[in-house]
Parts: C-alpha cells; sequence; structure tokens
C-alpha cells in the first residue's frame, strides 16, 4: 500500500506547506478528524461533572481533533513535528497552546500534570526509522515513558491508529504496557476495511473499578443502532469474531413471478398492440414435475 | 502561549536532572481576554507551581500575584481573576525559553515554542 503517508516521507517533510493546507481544507478529512476525535474524547470517559480539564493533543496537526476539545469545553496542549501544520492551526486560530515537538525524543512535560490525552493517527509514525539516529523501539519507549510521567494518575490516554500490520500494532502495544500502561485496543467497526479504526485505550496505572468499561462500534448488524447504542451505559470490552456477518439472503428466491403478473405484463403487451396469446387457465400455470 | 503551557513545560534534553522551571525571555507578548472558568482555575491550582508562575508573570511584565498563594484563596474573586489573567491570558509571542540547567534555547515564534532537541540531546 503506497498510499499510506508513513512510507512516502518523514512527518515534518511530509506534511509541508502544500499538504498541510491540502489536509484543513478538504471537508471529507476534517470531517473524519472530527469524527475521529469525538470518539477519542468518548473513549477518554472524563467524568461528566463540567470541570474543563487540561488535554494532550500529540500530533495535533492543524488543530483539528483540538477543535473538538474546545467544543467539549476542555483546555488542551497540542504537540506536532510538522511546522506547516501548526502554523496552519495559528492561522486557524485554534484555542489551544502549540508546541513544536518529536514525540520521539519524549514529551517535555512535568510529571502528573495533565488530565488525559488523545492522539488522532499519528503514533504510528514512530515506528519509521526516518533518520539515521532513528530507531523505533527506542523512540516509542521514550515516548510511551514520557506519556505515562506527565499524566496524572488513573487518567487516560486515547491513542488512534492506524497499524500497518499486526506487528507494528503489537509493537505499539507492548511499549505502552512495559511503560506501565494497563488497558488495550478497541476496534471500531472490525468487518469493514474502510471504517475499521483502531483506538489504544491506556490508561496510567492499574484500571480503576469505577472507569466505564468500552464497547467497539460497528458490532450491531443494522448500521441505524449504532447511534443509539453508543449513548448507553452498557459500555463492555467486545471481542469480535473474526468472520463477517452473513449477508441477510433474499426471501423470495426460485418462486418466480406468478399468474398475476404474468397477466398485468400480458395485458401491458396488449394495450401496445402486440400479438399476445389469450388468457387460459394454462397462462402461468406450474409446469409437471415430469418435465 | 500562555503561561499554563509553561508551567507544565520542563526541558527533556538528555542528562537535565530539573528542567524546570524554563526562563523567559520576552521579545513579545499579547493579552488575549479570555472568559473565566471557577472549576477550571480550582481544579489547575493544585497542579501549578506557584512560584514558576510568579516568576514567569513577572518576567511577562505581570507582578499582581502574591508570591504565596494556598488553596483557601482560591475563594477571593480578587486572587481568581489574578490568577486567571496570569494562566491564561498573557501570551509569550516572540521570544525563547531558556533551559535552567544547560541554558539551552527553545526559540519561540508566533507563539509556538520550538522544543524540538537535537540528536545528541536524546
Amino acid at each position: 500500500m503506497t498510499s499510506r503517508p508513513e512510507l512516502q516521507a518523514p512527518p515534518e517533510i511530509f506534511y509541508n506547506d502544500d499538504e498541510a493546507r491540502k489536509y484543513t481544507s478538504s471537508s471529507r478529512i476534517i470531517d473524519i478528524q472530527a469524527k475521529l476525535s469525538e470518539r477519542a474524547v468518548e473513549l477518554l470517559a472524563l467524568p461528566d461533572d463540567g470541570v474543563p480539564r487540561l488535554l494532550l493533543d500529540i500530533g495535533c496537526g492543524s488543530g483539528l481533533s483540538g477543535e473538538t476539545l474546545t467544543e467539549n469545553g476542555h483546555q488542551w496542549i497540542g504537540l506536532d513535528i510538522s511546522e506547516s501544520m501548526l502554523n496552519i492551526a495559528v492561522e486557524r486560530e485554534v484555542e489551544g497552546d502549540l508546541l513544536l515537538g518529536d514525540m520521539g525524543q519524549g514529551l517535555a512535560l512535568r510529571p502528573g500534570v495533565i488530565d488525559g490525552a488523545i492522539s488522532i493517527s499519528a503514533v504510528q509514525w514512530l515506528c519509521n526509522a526516518d533518520k539515521s539516529s532513528h530507531e523505533p523501539r527506542v523512540r516509542l519507549r521514550a515516548f510511551f515513558g514520557s506519556l505515562y510521567r506527565c499524566l496524572a494518575r488513573g487518567a487516560r490516554a486515547v491513542l488512534q491508529v492506524y497499524p500497518e500490520n499486526i506487528a507494528q500494532r503489537e509493537l505499539i502495544l507492548g511499549f505502552a504496557m512495559r511503560a506501565g500502561f494497563s488497558g488495550g485496543v478497541v476496534v471500531d467497526y472490525p468487518h469493514s476495511t474502510k471504517r475499521r479504526k483502531e483506538y489504544l485505550v491506556l490508561t496510567c496505572g492499574p484500571l480503576s473499578l469505577s472507569s466505564a468499561t468500552l464497547k467497539a462500534k460497528g458490532e450491531e448488524e443494522s448500521c441505524s443502532d449504532e447511534e443509539s447504542s453508543e449513548d448507553e451505559e452498557d459500555r463492555t470490552v467486545s471481542v469480535s469474531e473474526r468472520h463477517r456477518p452473513k449477508k441477510r439472503q433474499k426471501l423470495n428466491k426460485g418462486k418466480g413471478k406468478g399468474r398475476e403478473w404474468v397477466l398485468c405484463k400480458k395485458e401491458q403487451m396488449r394495450r401496445k398492440g402486440n400479438v399476445v396469446p389469450p388468457d387460459t387457465k394454462y397462462t402461468a400455470r406450474k409446469r409437471k414435475a415430469r418435465f | 502561549m500562555r503561561l499554563l503551557t509553561h508551567n507544565m513545560l520542563s526541558s527533556n534534553i538528555k542528562g537535565v536532572t530539573n528542567g524546570f522551571p524554563l526562563r523567559i525571555e520576552v521579545e513579545k507578548m499579547v493579552e488575549k481576554e479570555v472568559e473565566l472558568n471557577m472549576d477550571f482555575l480550582k481544579n489547575m491550582f493544585a497542579k501549578v507551581e506557584w512560584r514558576a508562575l510568579v516568576e514567569a508573570s513577572r518576567s511577562m511584565g505581570y507582578s499582581e500575584l502574591p508570591d504565596e498563594a494556598d488553596s483557601s484563596m482560591l475563594d477571593s474573586d480578587e486572587f481568581l481573576r489574578k490568577f486567571h489573567h496570569a494562566l491564561l491570558e498573557l501570551h509569550l509571542e516572540e521570544g525563547a525559553l531558556v533551559c535552567p540547567e544547560t541554558g539551552r534555547k527553545f526559540p519561540v515564534n508566533k507563539g509556538i515554542p520550538n522544543m524540538l532537541l537535537h540528536e545528541d540531546e536524546v
């Protein structure tokens, strides 16, 4: 898959001025980003008491995901490696503060101050070695270590990732666990290649009993159920089946059209002036089995 | 960049044991008014390093903050307003942040601090 931007150039080079502008002016991307960050905030499961929190947006880019945080009433700090993207964020006058930094070098933040972190489509970049000095394992360790340190105890980090393959997902998750996080992966729409979205939901310290368990989206057969089910309290982590749900078979398959339909059709042809055989008791009658 | 963010930032250069607080060098600063939210301030008060905030706001030319503060002062409206102003309304636009231990400068352009480290600093 050459369409993965991760395979084309390092992030600070791939997201140049042109790409940054393209990215932020595409309504499709804006829509996707908004949906992803909305879902990430939902998975953060911050207490519903109306108190604004200090959140971290890792790989904030032009601040599309940060806008969702602002809409939810939170203060945020955004980190990105692409200067062009951050310039666009400044132009768009986002409300959060922006930092130019490389998450693989560790987050330059004090311990225990952040109430939650989200990251939309960014962490998989860490698996690339774009410079000779880059060692993905070292960078992943630095990132998760510093993330763990700067989060308050019991805080969550929700990282939406596009891992290239299973090995990459396990690599990322492995380093998260080694840093001390507990948690796992929530997969939304596991049966769809396009809509499938993976979220690493990590909790700083052991899982507390109060923290709500999560339910992946898109497990239900019908699509209309999703919106209603997501607000309900039955949030449990569900293991997705490996096989796709069966397509619903046509109910009236093999029954044929019936006498009424044939008579109607014949009448139509007659009105057109075609030569049509007369209607008899044999019209549209089923053949005997010996035929 | 607001002082809220400055208060959370710490230099993470390899070998630096205490990278906090970063000294502020101001070339240009702006003030932007934002709505005061008591709940947020109360939530943040426990996390903010007061000494660093006082120092930072002084270097930005705002010296109304008291030297010492404790949570009982959060009931005073006047204190909250000052705290709010220092934390969220003072923006560093151009200048630099200086690591207290190594003296390494992190330049700030258009309000964005450049925290990228050189290869030998990681």
